[in-house]
């Protein structure tokens, strides 16, 4: 650049001010930071305190552990990058997956697993489509179930042990992320996991704590708690917690402003 | 020396803390990645106390860099090896799982080999590790060029580099064992993400610093680009991954933020690395590298100012465009809608300064293989930030939403844009910075670009194809009223397509391994004796005076 063009043509223009902004690192870095605030703090700051943000409905409870253990099995496998967990309200969705999605139904997600790609189909309300043997089958070998599938293969979450931690330890963290559980479901975690796979144990604690759990053997092997029994049981409970369809829920959503 | 002392300690504190990590790691992952940091920390005590310097561990590469008469250009030679290299990665990778999802035996039934675990790990392959990567070398060398000074900070400059290789290295791995936050393009779990908290104020303290002592009294506008960049990503990155891990030595965590105040951070994040990672950071590199090479100045001083300020301004409100007809509250998904269409004109903006700086340079398209790609990778830039804001209108995003219209999109922008404009820096950059007259091969540019080019047409098209197929077969009515096809129709459907996609990546791939060829012959300093790929026609025969010739 040559001495001219450097030199302020007009300070009083709004190119000539610019100059200022271009001559000072704080001055400029300020400024790219207070514009790039603004849209974050509009669009995503009210989501946490405008109320209709989630509608209230019934039956919404945070996952038992063995359904959190699954979950957990879901994300480490990067099952969401295929399957969306989130039906739009059009005609062709609602009558391929079910009803449309409630905010409410995924209050508990963490991480939020809505998905951006259907690769393979919805899955949000997956639970109690299929059954559990089909699922079996399904995640060792997609292609034996549905030719056309390009669904990877999962063989070894038969074969693992479920090695989901300290059951206690994760349930602490989600209540410290904020998922309301209580003291109770945190002490019982180890047993709850347990019992929840095993069809000769005692599931009536379980069933207590948390309303409409599905307490059985999962993956055909009843003498041990594998990642296919954690998988299938969180596969089993999606979509199932919410009475979408009761009338009195219909009303209540019908009531709420903005709807 | 006592400097030499305190650093050292440093690095043994990171290397105790590494061990102690690794002793009470709950899972195997967490333990594998507390030995990776280790050896890091050992390496950097080692290069530390034995004053192996990177002067001396780079001098087979080219001249010395102590020299404070000449510009600190170490990492950027790295950088510029790096670059390649993540690049060809990322590239394979990613024909590994186009070639996945064709044939799904290739998952191979190994839990490391699955699609989900390898997706990861090609998308930040090629945004982290190539495109990041590209963005600190390229940062590094225009920010030094710009202010007519060298780095400031140098030795933080390499920790900067090199933490950010850690970084990725920590990453990738961590995909393939299955360690994931499980939201797209933010995967690295907790501790990762501390670490590049770490490394990424750094890089904001060497960048601010060597703006800070510049000579030049202006601030060139590649460096706006850059310095919002920075900021931009550290603040997205900090909300994005607010996490509570399960054990302090273990992998796992649990984000604070849920369902749908979850899946809006997660998309404000995840467009805006779009929008300052993609789209910021290497409009930068535009505005240096493509007016150095046509070696004509920026199109429009006034244009820069406004497609700046109105970019940064307009795309961190766009997130929601990723959520339409979601649980996300109606507002919020108009508002992203709305914005997201206005981002089209600075988005423009930016094409236009780029395009029009070749105003009376544009003979060098024809005849300079650099310039021509970008060239190319200017009018992706614009084409993808065209069809961007269309797919955002709420009517065509339920149709496009969920299907590989997205995936097309991703990679006209990511292939077009992102890729074309790296590969021309890098060919800038490589005989520059080893002190070659030129790249070794200008026909292999030539052939890189062709075949860049046709990989992408050859992407997007199928991808256009597939996406707009599916969408109109997902929800296809018959005349009973019934659903025409099942899900798995629609999937056996797609099967052409996805066969094309991975020959398109086949293509993009093979240029990228001729470029990296180009640039290891560059560096080895040989030069291919080829015929110019332009020069003007000479006849001697018709060099001559029409002499007249008698009638017979």
């Amino acid at each position: 650049m040559t001495a001219e063009t450097i030199k302020d043509p007009a300070p009083k223009e709004a190119w000539g001010r610019h100059k200022k902004l271009e001559r000072n690192v704080a001055l400029l870095g300020v400024g790219a930071f207070l514009a790039v605030i603004v849209g974050g703090i509009v669009e995503i700051a009210p989501l946490f305190w405008i109320d209709n943000t989630i509608e209230k409905v019934d039956g919404m409870r945070p996952y038992t552990p063995l359904e959190q253990a699954g979950r957990d099995i879901f994300v480490r496998e990067g099952c969401y990058v295929c399957h969306s967990q989130m039906i739009r309200p059009f005609r062709d969705e609602v009558e391929r997956y079910g009803h449309y999605s409630l905010a409410a139904e995924s209050m508990y997600d963490r991480p939020f697993q809505w998905g951006s790609k259907r690769t393979g189909p919805d899955l949000a309300r997956v639970g109690g489509r299929y059954s559990d043997e089909w699922h079996v089958q399904h995640l060792k070998n997609p292609q034996s179930v549905v030719p056309e599938s390009v669904m990877p293969q999962y063989p070894f979450l038969a074969k693992k042990n479920l090695d989901a931690g300290d059951p206690a330890a994760t349930l602490t963290a989600l209540y410290r992320a904020g998922t309301p559980y209580t003291k109770e479901q945190v002490d019982n975690a180890a047993a709850d996991l347990v019992a929840q796979a095993d069809p000769n144990a005692d599931a009536s604690g379980l069933l207590k704590r948390y309303p409409k759990a599905q307490a059985r053997d999962y993956d055909g092997d009843p003498s041990r708690l594998t990642e296919m029994d954690a998988l299938i049981a969180y596969l089993q409970m999606l979509g199932t917690l919410v009475d979408v369809n009761s009338a009195a829920a219909q009303e209540e959503l019908a009531k709420e402003k903005g709807r | 020396m006592e400097s030499v002392v305190a650093r050292a300690g440093w690095w043994l504190v990171a290397l105790f803390v590494a061990i102690v990590a690794y002793a009470k790691a709950v899972d195997t992952a967490f333990a594998i990645h507390m030995v990776v940091f280790a050896l890091a920390a050992l390496a950097g005590l080692v290069i530390k106390l034995t004053g192996t310097n990177y002067q001396l561990a780079t001098a087979g590469f080219g001249k010395l860099a102590s020299d404070e008469s000449k510009y600190d250009d170490d990492l950027v030679r790295w950088g510029v090896i790096l670059t390649t290299f993540w690049g060809v990665v990322g590239f394979l990778v990613g024909l590994t799982i186009a070639l996945q999802l064709t044939f799904p035996v290739l998952n191979l039934g190994f839990e490391y080999t699955t699609f989900g675990r390898l997706r990861p790990l090609h998308t930040s392959a090629v945004i982290f590790a190539f495109g990041g990567t590209a963005l600190i070398a390229t940062s590094f060398y225009i920010v030094q060029r710009t202010c007519r000074t060298r780095l400031a900070l140098p030795g933080l400059a390499r920790f900067v580099f090199w933490g950010y290789q850690l970084f990725i290295v920590l990453a990738a791995t961590g995909y393939v064992m299955g360690v994931t936050q499980g939201k797209e393009y933010a995967e690295p779990e907790w501790y990762v993400d501390l670490w590049l908290t770490l490394v990424w104020v750094a890089y904001l303290a060497v960048f601010v610093m060597t703006l800070v002592k510049r000579t030049e009294p202006h601030i060139y506008v590649a460096n706006w680009f850059f310095l919002s960049f920075i900021i931009t990503v550290a603040m997205l990155h900090l909300v994005n991954n607010a996490n509570v891990p399960v054990d302090p030595f273990g992998s796992r965590s649990y984000p604070l933020w849920s369902g749908v105040q979850g899946a809006l951070v997660q998309w404000w994040y995840g467009h805006n690395a779009v929008g300052f990672f993609l789209t910021a950071g290497f409009l930068a590199m535009m505005y240096y590298f493509v007016p150095k090479q046509a070696e004509r100045p920026i199109y429009s001083y006034r244009l820069s100012i406004v497609h700046f300020w109105s970019l940064i301004f307009l795309y961190i409100w766009a997130g929601p465009h990723h959520l339409h007809y979601t649980a996300l509250p109606d507002w919020a998904q108009t508002l992203g809608m709305v914005f997201s269409v206005m981002l089209w004109m600075p988005s423009w903006g930016g094409m236009i300064n780029g395009l029009m700086t070749l105003n009376g340079a544009w003979d060098k398209v024809r005849t300079d293989p650099i310039i021509r790609m970008m060239v190319i990778s200017v009018a992706f830039y614009g084409m993808s930030t065209f069809e961007g804001p269309m797919m955002s209108i709420k009517s065509v995003n339920s149709l496009s939403h969920y299907t590989d219209w997205t995936i097309g999109h991703v990679h006209s922008g990511a292939l077009g844009w992102n890729g074309m404009i790296t590969f021309s820096a890098i060919y800038f950059l490589t005989p520059r910075l080893w002190g070659r007259s030129r790249m070794y091969s200008q026909r292999m540019i030539n052939w890189h670009f062709w075949l860049a080019t046709l990989g992408i047409v050859f992407y997007a098209s199928a991808m256009w194809v597939a996406g707009i197929m599916q969408g109109l077969m997902w929800r296809e009515y018959g005349a009973d009223g019934y659903l025409v096809n099942s899900f798995a129709e629609t999937v056996a459907a797609l099967h052409p397509m996805y066969l094309l996609r991975a020959f398109g990546g086949l293509l993009y791939l093979t240029g990228g391994i001729i470029m990296a060829y180009n640039v290891w012959q560059t560096i080895a300093g040989r030069l291919r004796q080829e015929e110019p790929l332009y020069q003007p026609e000479y006849s001697a025969n018709a060099d001559r005076p029409l002499t007249a010739v008698p009638a017979e």
